[in-house]
């Protein structure tokens, strides 16, 4: 295993000016007027990324995750700091930044591969396959200013994914094109993986990260929080955003509900599958709350099997100690351990309490279908 | 391309694959390494930049050539026509100090405004952003040399043949003239991203320092003496691009002193008549400097590039 990306003690921060003098006669006739600020966007980060691995970064808008992308990148310099890069990287930053609306999408590719580090005869070699991947062969010799914006999407993907790169670093771009392409996409990124290539996905998607990466990192207002197992991490994102959505409460009523635990009534949570289990989630209030409790279901590889809520009737919480029982009446879940998400959500769909893996189930079957579900199949002959 | 072939290559080459380091400050050293990888970058945006410039036109490049030859024309008509200055072939002698200056300016006007306006390249993708300014100092090359084969067209013309002593100091010229303009751009393009104005005060410094450089009037002949009796001639010379147009005044227009076409025939002396090693040790010491110029207009670059991405 090679170490890749080091990144070693880096901090970045941005000068905010409050009164842009940008003019020359402003700046001459008012040299101290405007205040500037140091805003500290990313503070004293370091983490390692070997290849052969898929990491995620976590972080809600304004986290910093993508300065640090942008400093991996080299598109921003650090303010101290390194970052050591083994390999050639491509990042799916912003889609087509480098193209040249003017030229045609051929000359588009050359330009495009050169910004990307690769000589004419290496875009050459690899040319047929970019076309073929972006799906617009007719309209390859037509200036990019004609372009839908999907095409344009399209090739710049191409291109990237086609440079052969060690690293490859995504920014939500998975969020563009049709369900058909971002599909083609994501199994394109499986490909990497399984070539041993190292990608780094920024997101602040957690259904994106659990389906793709070994490993997450999570952001919170410039500081690394979390750099561990997908689950763990996960955890710490959504408590960070519990915290920040405290902050922004003027109820003040998330930082008054907790969720103590979650037990069964004997002790156990190994169930059979087909017959049913019932939980009682013990939670501490500091006043009279009224919300939607929520559940979610996951298996270990990350897959959502199932969210469920009270079904509009609102769970009404008393000061004190309080508990809501959910009752599911039949797993028809096959082999394997579920993980148990709980919260509660007010009106307006924001998140009052969360409990990332309140508890996990482990089920267990032993018939013949294979899966996660089972949906008892009869199979005759007519 | 097979997906387990390429699987199979790219583990191995991954351990002694170079390691980029990306940190708050490159050294020269890095930089000038960092530009001669990307070299093929370079080309590249040389020449779509002019494909861009000249697409949906039918002459295409051409149009690169009416503006200085309009220029040429009028000075020709203005100073040779109407004011009668009795230079001969007055048209050649401009045409050799334009070409000189056409390439300064072209390019130094083009980069000015190079990085605001390619701003979301300069903030998504990595590259060394001088290579945007270096790319329009690439496309004034193209056009210099261009024009330059226009010029010895026009010799053949009118007859005439370089000095051909002189024309191995040429290509010392020639690089002194591509740092300086390298320069100018390089320092240019970083310091408008900072100040706005850069662009507007640019194109009136520009023309103030054309009338200070001697294109369109013989240096030797108008202001010489005037300056040597004032000691002021080295502060005429702190010009860097005047000591080129002379020596390509000197290779391509030849004559030092001339006959004028004027009334009573007088003799002018147009160009200094200094030795070929004079000319020699001049461009060589200007080369040197301009050297040393450039590398710092790279560290100043290198200074100006880490806020880029807060003030675009």
């Amino acid at each position: 295993m090679t170490t890749v990306i080091e990144v070693q003690n880096i901090s970045k921060n941005f000068k905010i000016h409050h009164e842009r003098n940008q003019s020359l006669k402003e700046r001459l006739l008012h040299p101290r007027s405007g205040s500037t600020e140091i805003f500290p966007a990313l503070s004293d980060i370091s983490f390692k990324v070997s290849s052969n691995e898929t990491v995620g970064i976590l972080g809600h808008n304004g986290s910093g995750k993508s300065t640090l992308l942008k400093c991996i990148c080299g598109v921003l310099q650090p303010t101290s700091g390194q970052i050591r890069l083994r390999g050639n990287l491509a990042a799916l930053l912003e889609l087509g930044a480098g193209f040249q609306t003017e030229l045609s999408g051929r000359d588009n590719v050359f330009l495009y591969g050169a910004m990307l580090g690769l000589s004419k005869k290496n875009v050459e070699a690899i040319f047929d396959d970019i076309v073929a991947f972006s799906e617009i062969e007719q309209f390859i010799d037509t200036q990019v200013k004609f372009y839908s914006s999907g095409m344009y999407v399209r090739l710049a993907f191409a291109v990237a994914v086609n440079v052969d790169p060690d690293i490859l670093v995504v920014d939500e771009v998975l969020a563009v094109g049709d369900e058909r392409f971002q599909a083609k996409c994501i199994d394109r990124i499986r490909t990497f993986q399984e070539e041993g290539r190292s990608i780094l996905l920024v997101t602040h998607q957690a259904d994106q990260v659990r389906a793709l990466c070994d490993r997450a990192i999570v952001l919170d207002g410039g500081l690394m929080v979390a750099n561990g197992p997908v689950q763990e991490s996960l955890r710490i994102f959504r408590e960070h955003l519990l915290e920040d959505a405290a902050e922004l409460d003027r109820t003040g009523a998330r930082a008054e509900i907790s969720i103590d635990s979650v037990t069964t009534p004997s002790g156990s949570f190994d169930v059979k599958s087909g017959s049913g289990i019932h939980f009682d989630v013990n939670l501490t209030s500091h006043g009279a709350y009224s919300g939607n409790f929520m559940m979610e279901l996951f298996t270990r590889s990350g897959l959502l099997v199932s969210r469920s809520d009270a079904q509009g009737s609102p769970v009404n919480l008393k000061p004190g100690p309080n508990s809501v029982g959910v009752d599911l009446a039949q797993i028809p879940l096959l082999d394997g351990v579920y993980d148990v998400n709980v919260g509660i959500v007010d009106h307006h769909g924001t998140v009052m309490a969360w409990r990332e893996q309140a508890a996990s189930i482990q089920v267990s079957y032993n018939g013949r279908e294979g899966g996660i579900v089972e949906l008892g199949a009869s199979i005759t002959q007519q | 391309m097979s997906n387990a072939s390429s699987a199979g290559v790219h583990r191995r080459s991954l351990d002694d694959a170079p390691v980029r380091v990306v940190s708050a400050r490159a050294n020269l050293r890095t930089r000038l390494r960092n530009l001669w990888s990307r070299r093929e970058l370079l080309t590249s945006l040389i020449f779509s930049d002019i494909r861009i410039k000249y697409k949906n036109s039918a002459l295409g490049i051409f149009w690169s050539m009416l503006s200085p030859a309009l220029t040429l024309g009028i000075y020709d008509l203005v100073f040779s026509v109407i004011t009668k200055n009795g230079y001969p072939d007055f048209a050649l002698y401009l045409f050799s100090g334009l070409v000189v200056w056409n390439m300064f300016q072209n390019a130094v006007n083009m980069a000015t405004g190079v990085i605001v306006d390619r701003a979301g390249l300069v903030k998504k993708v990595s590259f060394p952003r001088e290579i945007l300014a270096l790319a329009n100092v690439g496309a004034a090359v193209v056009y210099f040399v261009i024009q330059l084969g226009v010029l010895v067209l026009f010799m053949l013309a009118l007859g005439r043949s370089p000095a051909w002593g002189f024309i191995w100091i040429l290509p010392i010229s020639f690089i002194t003239l591509y740092l300086l303009t390298a320069s100018v751009a390089i320092v240019m393009s970083a310091v408008t991203v900072y100040l706005r104005d850069m662009k507007h005060l640019m194109e009136v410094l520009l023309q103030l320092w054309f009338w200070l450089s001697p294109v369109v009037y013989s240096y030797q002949h108008t202001i010489a003496q005037r300056l040597h009796a004032h000691g002021l001639t080295w502060m005429y010379f702190l010009n860097p691009i005047t000591p080129i147009i002379i020596t390509f005044q000197r290779i391509f227009y030849v004559k030092t002193n001339v006959v004028s076409t004027n009334v009573g025939h007088p003799m002018l002396n147009i160009l200094p008549q200094w030795t070929m090693s004079t000319f020699f040790y001049m461009n060589i010491s200007l080369l040197a400097i301009m050297v040393v110029i450039f590398l710092l207009a790279l560290t100043l670059f290198g200074r100006l590039e880490g806020n880029f991405e807060s003030e675009l």
